[in-house]
């Protein structure tokens, strides 16, 4: 499957090297410095990526895509896991992102495409305000709101596709499972960076910090999603932004598709927030499965250095996403709580459901992708 | 529902003891440690930590978290496990 996709540029330089030498995206090394470039144009899977598609190559009018979406949205009956409609969100949030190649950067902000988003997006926010439980109000303090958030993150039923990994995935699922965590992890942090600008204070100065250790606090090797491109190299994986959009299915672009939907709407900044607070404090358990994992499946220290470091880094955000990003936020603008707390428990709810996905398909020893990848050590 | 009245501006003096980010000191050389409730010691500012033959232990991150619950798998660095053992800071609330 994977020969037949036209892989996008991927640029990897030595951070020690004075100029940065084109290669393919075949291997990423500890320290290596990934340069991403627009993704190709994924194959559409339904009327509404269909008439976005044909929009974005500039064979239509960009006014035909909203009819397309509205239809499109009042015809499913699971938005969360409809293809079409998930693909195409997710390829309209790319223009805000990485961009996709060939497509013209003016239709960012052309007003048909971001009118037929809306609909969809109203219709994803909607869903989720319906179908979320959120647990009872804390007080708006800093204190009550962190341990609110850390008590809903502790209810999460989580780490059994982690405690899979560690345990019994093989080669193939392990690979599967990067290749679902490719969508975001080769932009980590980029969704949640969209809150800075809407914030003040507390709340603003917690989210920098912790991003800021996102991003490698300015060393380009160690930026996290650099670090997961080592990984997913050493997995014979593209770490090229996008390779693998083709074949992940809808819920795992619906994972991503929540995050930039609280990112890119100021509206929405308290939930954003509360997702990042709820994703952080579900990461560092996790990931040390991941990486037994992995070690276990006989991958090396730099292979392994993606989910090592997020066990270390994710036990100091969720400390300062709890009590100063999420708590700071609230008890400056109170009024803000009961998106932090919808925010947290959309995180869980959707995150969870992704994760149930691969796991049921690696309990019955199928695919958890749209297709199987070509097995390690082929032709990629 | 947004905030009122329009422009309105709040400040505060950040405690040199508050348990917030952005309070760092001016003085690069101060430290500052957050005990965070049922948590880990956060620690920021310029600082090294050693094991006890004054060797240097490695540090990636400006800001770390030290553990307090003694069941890091990272020592002296935390790992998040005090949320399984359901480690506490306070002492537990009187049973009625």
């Amino acid at each position: 499957m994977t020969d037949t996709l036209t892989a996008p540029e991927t640029l990897i330089a030595d951070e020690a090297a004075s100029a940065p030498a084109r290669a393919t995206a075949a291997t990423v090394a500890r320290g290596d410095v990934v340069d991403q470039y627009p993704m190709a144009l994924p194959a559409a899977r339904g009327p509404v990526s269909e008439a976005l598609f044909a929009a974005l190559r500039g064979e239509t009018g960009t006014d035909a895509v909203l009819a397309a979406a509205v239809a499109g949205v009042a015809a499913t009956d699971d938005l969360l896991r409809d293809e079409d409609l998930q693909l195409a969100l997710f390829c309209a949030y790319e223009l805000h992102h990485g961009g996709i190649a060939g497509v013209d950067e003016r239709l960012e902000w052309d007003p048909e495409l971001i009118r037929a988003r809306t609909v969809v997006e109203d219709a994803l926010e909607d869903l989720l305000r319906r179908t979320v439980t959120l647990p009872e109000a804390p007080e708006p303090t800093a204190e009550a709101v962190s341990a609110a958030l850390f008590a809903l993150a502790a209810e999460d039923s989580g780490p059994s596709l982690a405690r899979f990994l560690s345990r019994k995935a093989s080669l193939e699922q392990a690979r599967e499972f990067l290749v679902h965590r490719t969508i975001y992890t080769l932009g980590e942090a980029d969704p949640h960076s969209w809150a800075i600008p809407r914030l003040t204070g507390r709340a603003k100065a917690a989210l920098v910090e912790i991003q800021s250790d996102e991003y490698g606090e300015g060393r380009p090797g160690r930026m996290h999603s650099a670090i997961f491109a080592v990984t997913v190299s050493a997995a014979g994986l593209s770490p090229a932004y996008g390779a693998y959009l083709d074949v992940v299915p809808a819920i795992t672009l619906a994972s991503v598709n929540t995050m930039t939907l609280f990112g890119l709407h100021r509206r929405l900044r308290g939930a954003t927030v509360g997702h990042l607070a709820a994703f952080e404090m579900t990461s560092s358990i996790p990931n040390r499965m991941y990486g037994d994992g992995f070690r276990r499946l006989g991958f090396d220290a730099d292979a392994t250095w993606y989910f090592d470091e997020h066990v270390e880094a994710d036990a100091v955000h969720e400390q300062i996403a709890g009590r100063d990003l999420a708590g700071g936020l609230v008890e400056a603008h109170p009024h803000l709580l009961e998106d932090v707390l919808f925010g947290a428990a959309a995180c869980l709810a959707v995150d969870g459901w992704a994760g149930q996905h691969v796991l049921e398909a690696f309990t019955e020893g199928r695919t958890s992708l749209r297709e199987p990848l070509a097995p390690a050590g082929t032709a990629a | 529902m947004s905030d009122a009245p329009a422009g309105r501006q709040e400040s505060h003096p950040a405690r040199p003891d508050a348990d917030r980010p952005g309070t760092r000191p001016a003085d690069d050389d101060e430290v500052s440690v957050v005990a965070y409730p049922n948590g880990p010691f956060v620690v920021r500012g310029n600082f090294r930590i050693t094991g006890p033959d004054g060797e240097t232990i490695p540090q990636d991150r400006r800001t770390v978290a030290l553990c307090r619950c003694g069941k890091s798998t990272l020592k002296p660095f935390c790992d998040g496990t005090h949320k399984i053992i359901g480690f506490r800071t306070e002492p537990e609330p009187p049973v009625r």
